[in-house]
């Protein structure tokens, strides 16, 4: 190959660093064009006093739209909110994706059928599966209402008072629950099949060797399963921080953030200050709060799924 | 220390069975070793013992107690994996110490007992490493000293021997066997090398198809295998397996001599063969021929002390001898020894 390489111009695709940058080259632009031009138009919006009507980034103000957001009380519910509707998505997903994969992990009948009904929630698109859940948290027509009220927990003499709604998406408390369910609901299936790709993975012979040794149900799942799982768990765990912090989808959807804004959220409320109410400069510093909080987090999850690669 | 009776346990895989009605009673303290090729039932039967598996039928009793239906946890029996199974994410301490923790012996105890199980086995300097940081025999010693430390009535031993290179072997092999003997704990090894059954063990089963095709104790396996699989199957070569009508006539290949090499008065069998290959091993020379008259086609396999009056030739005929005393008999159509 070498004898004649010297006669024979060398055809482009041999080139490896060219045909290297070439097959590179549409993924760079895209990530250029949609997330790298924007996202220095946010920093820079955040900086200025652009508005929709005119949005020329002109004169800028400093740290002025930052300071203003201290200021807003809905900036401070939302930012608790956020933190705290993700921080319970995650404990609830944990504790049901390990309990559903050591289900899983078992042979029983019918294994097939509950690994697809696990898995259907996934195939749904956000907005009908909010939809959905809308419409089972109706304040008059909630099909759940109705259950409770049929087994006698709700409605006159029930434990939950003699009512027979619970106006789940009406009251502070129970929005956001309302949230973290559907939150939930939505991300258990991935949860649970990249913890039961973990459990799998693990050698049988070590439970074997644990049960051998003494250990009882609770000792294996917290002393063998766990500690085997924690470099995927932590991976797990760190991106769908990423995901539940940043998505605006649900809430937008199930409460609008309401009532009030008991159940606003970091991302639905620098769209609806930005977009809707016309402040693109405060949105964007709403937004970009966000960020060395999602940054933080994401170098972590980065940095551990390198780790756990090498070992 | 314990004994184990294995009573006509069946152990069906869907239309599978994969351990066939065994039966086998082991003596206190003794070395008890399975000895199978993969399929046998082998580490299925060791899995019943262990109460990892559930016999489809018949009983397992430990010390004369029925140990069907109770758990692993609740069984004082401990089993060492081929893989050594150690806990990754534990320290050496730690492995030990689980079973002890496990089994809710008081905290007081923990400490005397994993020194003495360390002492024994002589691993002190590993304690704080983990596991991923040990050799494969220092593997070994630590799954042997987390089998240990929590006086298990019954050994199970899967293959204990199999992850190891070629030399380390030779030495677990021997550590094992002082262990053993030391410890007076009786012990189910199981394995496919029939080189490990027979130095190791006190005695053995041969299983095949998931039934005992013999029990006794190494000498006898070798000397007089119950029938054609065992013989096949034990013995390095293996016994040469020659068919005459309706009879199989076997002898081992050290007892075949030159005829010239003949005891004075000595009766027995002659064998004349034609020498395809010659191989030195050192000590002794494996000379391999075939009969040219008779039904027999296959290769028949003699082991000449280096020693000897003369070596043989390729392509030369030869003739063989086999004290009567060496030879023995088996039919042709149930495989059973002849008496």
């Amino acid at each position: 190959m070498t004898g004649d390489s010297a006669s024979k111009p060398v055809h482009f695709v041999d080139q490896d660093r060219r045909l290297g940058w070439a097959m590179l080259s549409p993924a760079l632009l895209y990530i250029a064009g949609f997330i790298g031009v924007p996202f220095v138009l946010a920093i820079l919006l955040s900086f200025s006093n652009a508005t929709v009507g005119d949005p020329r980034i002109t004169h800028l103000v400093g740290l002025a739209n930052y300071v203003d957001l201290m200021d807003q009380p809905v900036f401070m519910t939302a930012l608790k909110n956020s933190i705290l509707i993700t921080f319970l998505t995650l404990v609830v997903l944990l504790v049901l994706a390990t309990i559903l994969s050591e289900l899983l992990a078992i042979e029983f009948r019918f294994k097939k059928l509950v690994q697809t009904l696990i898995i259907l929630p996934w195939a749904m698109p956000v907005s009908l599966a909010t939809i959905a859940w809308l419409w089972l948290l109706d304040s008059q027509f909630s099909p759940v209402d109705w259950m409770m009220t049929q087994i006698g927990i709700l409605g006159p003499g029930g434990v939950l008072g003699p009512a027979r709604h619970l106006y789940y998406l009406g009251r502070d408390v129970l929005a956001i629950a309302s949230i973290v369910t559907v939150n939930v609901w939505r991300l258990l299936p991935l949860a649970t099949v990249i913890v039961l790709a973990g459990r799998l993975s693990i050698p049988q012979d070590r439970f074997d060797q644990a049960k051998i040794d003494g250990a009882g149900f609770f000792r294996v799942l917290f002393r063998i399963t766990v500690p085997a799982l924690m470099p995927v768990l932590t991976v797990a765990i760190l991106f769908t921080a990423l995901v539940v912090f940043g998505d605006m989808a649900t809430v937008a959807l199930l409460t609008r953030g309401g009532p009030g804004h008991a159940s606003q959220v970091l991302p639905y409320w620098a769209f609806l200050k930005g977009i809707q109410g016309g402040d693109l400069a405060g949105g964007a510093a709403v937004a970009l709060f966000m960020l060395p909080i999602l940054l933080v987090v994401a170098i972590l999850a980065l940095r551990i799924a390198y780790r756990s690669q090498e070992a | 220390m314990a004994v184990l009776r294995v009573e006509n346990v069946r152990k069906q895989f869907g239309k599978l069975a994969a351990v066939d009605g065994v039966n086998i009673e082991t003596k206190e303290g003794e070395l008890f070793a399975l000895l199978g090729s993969s399929g046998s039932g082998k580490t299925t039967l060791m899995r019943m013992i262990a109460g990892l598996e559930q016999p489809t039928s018949g009983d397992i009793l430990i010390n004369g107690q029925s140990v069907v239906g109770v758990s692993p946890q609740h069984r004082n029996v401990a089993m060492v994996f081929q893989s050594y199974a150690l806990y990754p994410h534990m320290s050496v301490r730690e492995n030990i110490l689980f079973p002890l923790k496990s089994r809710n012996v008081p905290k007081e105890k923990w400490d005397e007992k994993l020194q003495w199980a360390i002492s024994i086995l002589g691993i002190e300097a590993l304690l704080e490493r983990r596991p991923t940081k040990l050799s494969g025999g220092e593997k070994q010693r630590v799954a042997l000293a987390r089998a240990l430390v929590r006086d298990p009535e019954l050994f199970l031993f899967d293959e204990p021997l199999s992850a190891l290179d070629a030399q380390v072997r030779n030495i677990a092999r021997a550590e094992l066997r002082d262990l053993q003997k030391r410890t007076g704990i009786t012990t189910v090894y199981v394995t496919h090398d029939q080189v490990e059954a027979l130095g190791l063990a006190d005695r053995l089963a041969v299983m095949s198809k998931g039934r005992i095709s013999q029990i006794g104790t190494p000498k006898e396996m070798y000397e007089t295998p119950a029938n054609l699989f065992v013989a096949s199957f034990i013995g390095n070569p293996p016994m040469n397996l020659i068919a005459r009508g309706e009879r199989v006539l076997g002898v081992r290949p050290e007892h075949l001599m030159l005829q010239r090499d003949k005891p004075q008065g000595s009766e027995g069998v002659t064998l004349s063969l034609r020498i395809l290959l010659v191989e030195f091993m050192g000590s002794e020379y494996l000379v391999y021929g075939r009969e040219e008259q008779g039904e027999h086609q296959g290769q028949i396999v003699a082991r000449l002390p280096q020693t000897g009056s003369a070596v043989p030739a390729h392509g030369e005929m030869m003739e063989f001898f086999a004290p009567k005393e060496f030879v023995q008999y088996f039919d042709k159509n149930s495989g059973d020894r002849l008496p």
